[in-house]
């Protein structure tokens, strides 16, 4: 029966791909899809009342060079991405190096840590404006004590980038946190018991033994993180709308204000292109590493 | 404990460190409990004797549909959800164990959506809405998310060590293809599903950008857009009720973390080892 081996020749394909398929079908309509659309999009202009869009070529691009914002926004998101990622992905290893150790109330520690990654980012922005409310929030009042003078920490445009990066460490160390305290946890006890017996101290273990270890794990991290402050939009929108001058307006922020407050699909989509493209570089980074460690395993 | 004097020094210091930052990190939490459940008046003033209230609860429940908001949000979370575990289970049994032309390339192409997420195509994705006529809908908020490539990939990691013998003892006794993966992958892959759907609902719970683009009215709202509607509409800004609705917004999903801390932790380890 030649039809029946045929058949069964076939059978891995077929129940595959028909596994496949409504994942795969979603994935294109809402991954795939709008990335080439937003490609196809930054060519054409901004479709306007009878005018339908018409084929510009680079002529969005061209203008996005000459848009201040999208400069200041790249250079915010950059900013902003150096001064959160070292400092969270630090404050991570630190809290899970003690939430492992042999500190008291661990457990409890540990929820503290981790409680920030629980609340909604829009939550966790409207408790922090408060506190940054001049005069009037929790910060100024503090710093009333030591006689110092109120600051509009979200009003001035030095301070408020600086204030949202806070509000993100604080946010993401604890999520990061979980990441390290699951590689500690998987480390065998054994190569840390083997360096105390050459005598060994803590310090030395830590720089000799666990760091080396975690590198993996950090590698990981820090690419989360870079990825996660080029996304990051919550914040700006509760706590500063971009301003003040556009001191902290990000990329996605600013792909959010165009396609959404004017309405320019066409100039949204070159600008969406250039994040993916961004977004593309960063994994491509991650894929080289993932490789890494899959030869080194 | 019977260490050196310079062991207990550095002990010491470390356990006042590892406390102090512990605190320093629930102190925005606290504070604002302390804002919600006091009078305006003693807003950011520390008086024990302050009188405890719940009228600021009493006044952002009646000033937005916060209950509406509530059932939208849950309704989000749980249709995302399930999508997400019918699409990401067929598709990670899929990866583990048929070897299909072009697997290696799906695969890869399904990875490509852990790098560009959803939040980035915004613009794009509210146009294919848009086209479908779903703009205001609960589908809109949630179909862009339900192919998820971490869940696949989590899936899929754990399918694999499934052993080979299970699925024959299954086929031996007529099960078929989808058969074998309910009865046989699905029960051994439960601590997975749970760590997978803890992370999911946290994440879904507290996304912002996507549902505050497509929706536009209370019938779809999820919490977090009706909070952000609701303290940015309000006139004179009343920070003792504005902190309040903050809360409520959180507490379904902070409650449900602070009494089953253990499972929430070990199930964000669990999804971030792989």
């Amino acid at each position: 029966m030649p039809d029946r081996r045929l058949g069964s020749q076939l059978a891995p394909h077929v129940h595959g791909w028909l596994l496949l398929l409504p994942a795969v079908a979603l994935l294109a309509a809402f991954t795939y899809f709008p990335a080439v659309a937003a490609l196809w999009s930054s060519l054409h202009s901004t479709p306007k009342g009878a005018r339908p869009a018409r084929f510009v070529g680079l002529d969005q691009y061209a203008a996005m060079v000459d848009d201040p914002v999208f400069w200041q926004s790249l250079w915010n998101n950059v900013l902003f991405a150096l001064g959160t990622v070292p400092l969270s992905v630090a404050i991570a290893l630190l809290m899970a190096l003690w939430v492992n150790g042999r500190i008291r109330g661990r457990t409890a520690l540990r929820m503290a840590y981790f409680t920030p990654t629980m609340l909604p980012m829009i939550a966790v922005a409207n408790i922090w404006l408060f506190f940054y409310t001049p005069g009037y929030g929790l910060i100024d009042q503090v710093l009333g004590l030591f006689g110092l003078p109120d600051t509009n920490w979200l009003g001035s445009p030095a301070t408020a980038l600086p204030a949202l990066m806070v509000v993100t460490v604080w946010k993401e160390a604890g999520f990061f946190m979980i990441f390290y305290l699951a590689a500690l946890q998987a480390m065998p006890p054994s190569l840390r018991e083997a360096a105390m017996l050459e005598g060994a101290g803590r310090w030395c273990i830590f720089r000799r033994v666990t760091l080396p270890l975690l590198m993996p794990t950090t590698l990981f991290v820090l690419v989360n993180a870079v990825i996660n402050a080029f996304r990051t939009v919550d914040l700006v929108v509760v706590m500063t709308r971009g301003g003040p001058d556009n001191a902290t307006a990000l990329l996605l922020y600013h792909i959010y204000e165009v396609g959404f407050r004017y309405w320019d699909t066409g100039y949204a989509a070159a600008l969406t292109t250039v994040l993916v493209v961004i977004l593309v570089v960063l994994a491509i980074g991650q894929f080289v590493y993932l490789d890494r460690k899959v030869h080194y395993r | 404990m019977n260490g050196s004097f310079p062991d207990r020094l550095v002990a010491l210091l470390e356990n006042t460190g590892a406390w102090l930052l512990g605190l320093l990190w629930v102190l925005p939490l606290l504070f604002a409990v302390w804002t919600a459940f006091h009078p305006a008046a003693f807003a950011v003033r520390f008086d024990l004797a302050a009188p405890l209230t719940l009228e600021n609860f009493v006044q952002a429940w009646a000033a937005a549909p916060f209950p509406r908001y509530l059932l939208n949000s849950f309704l989000l979370v749980t249709s995302i959800l399930a999508g997400q575990l019918v699409l990401c289970t067929l598709a990670a049994y899929a990866f583990a164990r048929f070897e299909f032309r072009g697997r290696n390339v799906a695969f890869l192409l399904v990875l490509v959506q852990l790098m560009i997420m959803p939040d980035a195509l915004v613009v794009e994705n509210y146009r294919t809405m848009h086209a479908f006529g779903l703009i205001d809908s609960v589908a809109a908020m949630a179909l862009p998310y339900m192919a998820s490539a971490f869940g696949i990939f989590l899936l899929r990691q754990t399918f694999k060590t499934v052993p080979r013998e299970l699925d024959d003892a299954a086929r031996v006794e007529g099960a078929g293809t989808l058969g074998i993966l309910w009865r046989v992958y699905v029960p051994l892959a439960r601590p997975v599903y749970v760590a997978y759907g803890l992370v999911s609902i946290s994440y879904h719970w507290n996304n912002f950008l996507w549902p505050l683009i497509v929706t536009n009215s209370v019938t779809t709202r999820p919490l977090t857009v009706g909070l952000a509607v609701f303290s940015s509409t309000d006139q004179g800004v009343d920070w003792s009720v504005i902190t309040a609705a903050t809360l409520m917004t959180a507490a379904p999903l902070l409650i449900a973390f602070l009494l089953f801390q253990r499972q929430f932790v070990q199930s964000f380890m669990r999804a971030g080892i792989k």
